[in-house]
């Protein structure tokens, strides 16, 4: 029932008692808006993490090879380790049920050119799987496939920056670019959330790479990802497994650090998620301690203003209100403050998020923002928490006899 | 119209209690003007907090216009005191932030009446009082005598049976007061029954009975010849 009278009382009482109102507004209000923030800054510092560990895929391994540091089985230190095709092969093979994606990675530096534009870029030869390795994405054409690889096609696919680099006039897909004065058609454009750096690659299969560049079956890295539902340890426990395979094909010795390194990314990955779950704490607990401050704070306000108004409520209960509309007359002023105040907190809080948010890039925290359903939540805790606060007080005041209501001067 | 048999009242004071009504009889008819006299202490103010119903009584009897008074649950005596009874206060016991209109219509929204009806009617007591054109300032605009005479407006405005006045002329000047007595003097020749607690004689003089009060019991209870207040304004 919609009672406009009520209404117009609990109006007067906020408009006719500023003071009072604003205090308890404003203690709303600031805690809300330090929630806000609060965690929009939390939540930036989460983007950044995930942002800056969240490019490559999380379960990949990357195989590297150098000189022997040790001799072994005869052999002498500072022999040279070679990956081959063969190599590749036989950890496809020996690992099948094990590996997700695999490539070969062949890097050099070209000079490309098309027309008059030119300039110097890293290459990759590389298998199809490389594109979810490093979760490259297609925004024009294909990337490499199979076809190419077999037919040692002359083909690139390069990143959107070089297309803005080289292409000016024109679009890059279908056109012929020349690397080292021999051309290649653009089967691709790609992007990459990697950055600018990681658009301004080209990509060419690696058997075309390994033709051109020295006509061997050379490979500089196998980078490969594993079964995504192998935990931690069952990772950790199949790229040490790798790592002895390859040592021991490679006759290096087990303890020998630089000739066969593999680099398992899971490692780096459980120190993300372990500091993210630490933030993610953090974030908790200071979401809390504003909570609780600001329902300390609304609870104070409201033992004071039902305390300010004991005499007025005397004075209506001599007139004839019932405890009952007493009690309703302070409870839905305290909610109506409680919930105006809350929503400016959130609107400022939110504001200053957008307004800074941009400039505190350079501080590791990007795109700071909230979840607009939490604040809500929060601003929800502190009305229930503000009316359950006043409703003792309120209910105790509206049960003292008149009289001594009265006398309270 | 006010029948009080044998009541009894007393106040906890640490562990020991404080007896300070020791059987009251009292009966009040109507188009009375009583004033109840005594010194401080004298249990004048607690009787008649209980004829009000602010407070309740220990023992007794106490029967307005028919009506038993006792055990009476909040929402019950909310709704009695709204329709029976009109309070004025030595401290005037106006709502700071609401003017003088809606101070003197706030009875009337107790008893759920429509806003323009109580604002007329209100409106009608106020010019009654003479403060017609003072409806929309606020108590702290208003002098002390303008403020008990919103107080006695609001106290009518319910058309209560009997009304009840607390030292009515305790924080007024003399001539204030006397104009406030003339007052309530001519609301009394209209007929409405008037109990008034004060400890000032020529004040108690303007009514028609007194009832002194010392330790708690009736020592006094008689009827004078009305002082009339109008030939001191």
């Amino acid at each position: 029932m919609f009672d406009l009278d009520l209404w117009r009382e609990i109006f007067q009482s906020i408009n006719m008692n500023r003071t009072r109102s604003l205090l308890s507004g404003f203690t709303v209000a600031f805690a809300i808006l330090l929630f806000t923030i609060l965690f929009g800054i939390a939540n930036g510092l989460k983007n950044t993490f995930a942002e800056a560990f969240g490019d490559d895929a999380k379960n990949s391994i990357f195989i590297r090879s150098g000189r022997t540091t040790k001799a072994h089985k005869g052999l002498q230190a500072g022999r040279r380790i070679q990956f081959k095709n063969e190599d590749l092969d036989y950890i496809k093979e020996d690992f099948s049920d094990k590996v997700e994606f695999i490539t070969a990675r062949i890097y050099s530096n070209v000079q490309a050119s098309f027309r008059n534009e030119q300039s110097s870029y890293p290459l990759r030869g590389v298998h199809p799987d490389h594109q979810f390795l490093e979760k490259t994405i297609i925004e024009e054409g294909r990337y490499i496939n199979q076809n190419d690889l077999q037919n040692k096609t002359k083909v690139v696919v390069i990143g959107k920056q070089i297309e803005e680099d080289l292409f000016k006039k024109t679009t890059a897909l279908g056109k012929y670019l020349n690397l080292s004065g021999i051309p290649y058609k653009i089967v691709g454009i790609f992007s990459d959330d990697g950055g600018d750096y990681e658009e301004r690659i080209i990509y060419m299969p690696v058997t075309t790479s390994q033709q051109v560049y020295g006509n061997n079956d050379y490979i500089d890295q196998i980078n490969l990802s594993y079964n995504p539902e192998m935990n931690y340890d069952q990772a950790l426990a199949f790229s040490s497994t790798l790592t002895k395979k390859l040592k021991n094909r490679f006759s290096v010795a087990n303890s020998d650090q630089r000739a066969v390194r593999v680099r398992n990314m899971a490692e780096g990955t459980k120190a993300v998620s372990q500091m993210t779950t630490g933030l993610t704490v953090i974030i908790l607990v200071i979401g809390f301690g504003t909570l609780i401050a600001g329902i300390v704070g609304i609870s104070n306000i409201m033992i004071f203003i039902v305390k300010e108004r004991t005499k007025e409520i005397g004075i209506r209960k001599a007139l004839g209100a019932s405890p009952r509309s007493i009690v309703s007359i302070i409870l839905i002023e305290s909610i109506i403050i409680t919930a105006i105040a809350g929503y400016i907190g959130l609107v400022i809080g939110v504001g200053v998020l957008e307004l800074v948010g941009p400039s505190l890039k350079d501080y590791f925290i990007k795109d700071p923002g909230v979840n607009n359903s939490l604040v809500i939540g929060a601003t929800i805790t502190l009305i229930v928490a503000g009316a359950i606060a006043g409703y003792l007080p309120a209910k105790k005041a509206s049960r003292i006899k008149p009289i001594v209501a009265l006398r309270n001067d | 119209m006010l029948e009080i048999r044998q009541l009894h009242k007393s106040y906890p004071i640490g562990d020991s209690s404080l007896h300070v009504l020791k059987g009251i009889d009292l009966s009040v008819t109507e188009g009375e003007m009583v004033a109840i006299m005594g010194s401080s202490g004298s249990g004048k103010s607690t009787l008649l907090n209980i004829i009000g119903m602010l407070d309740e009584a220990d023992e007794g009897e106490y029967i307005l216009d028919g009506l038993p008074i006792k055990d009476l649950t909040e929402k019950k005596a909310a709704v009695y005191r709204n329709k029976f009874l009109g309070f004025i206060f030595q401290s005037f016991n106006l709502i700071n932030y609401k003017n003088a209109l809606e101070n003197v219509a706030l009875p009337l929204y107790y008893q759920g009446m429509k806003r323009s009806e109580r604002q007329e009617l209100a409106m009608f007591h106020l010019e009654k009082v003479g403060l017609a054109d003072w409806a929309k300032h606020l108590p702290k605009e208003l002098s002390g005598g303008q403020n008990q005479r919103v107080a006695i407006a609001r106290a009518l405005a319910a058309n209560p049976k009997l009304l009840l006045a607390d030292e009515p002329t305790g924080a007024l000047d003399t001539k204030t007061s006397h104009e406030i007595m003339a007052f309530i003097q001519q609301l009394n020749d209209e007929g409405k029954t008037i109990l008034m607690v004060t400890h000032e004689e020529d004040i108690a003089n303007m009514c028609k009975r007194i009832v002194r009060l010392r330790d708690g019991v009736i020592m006094e209870d008689v009827k004078v010849t009305q002082v009339r207040a109008e030939q001191y304004v």
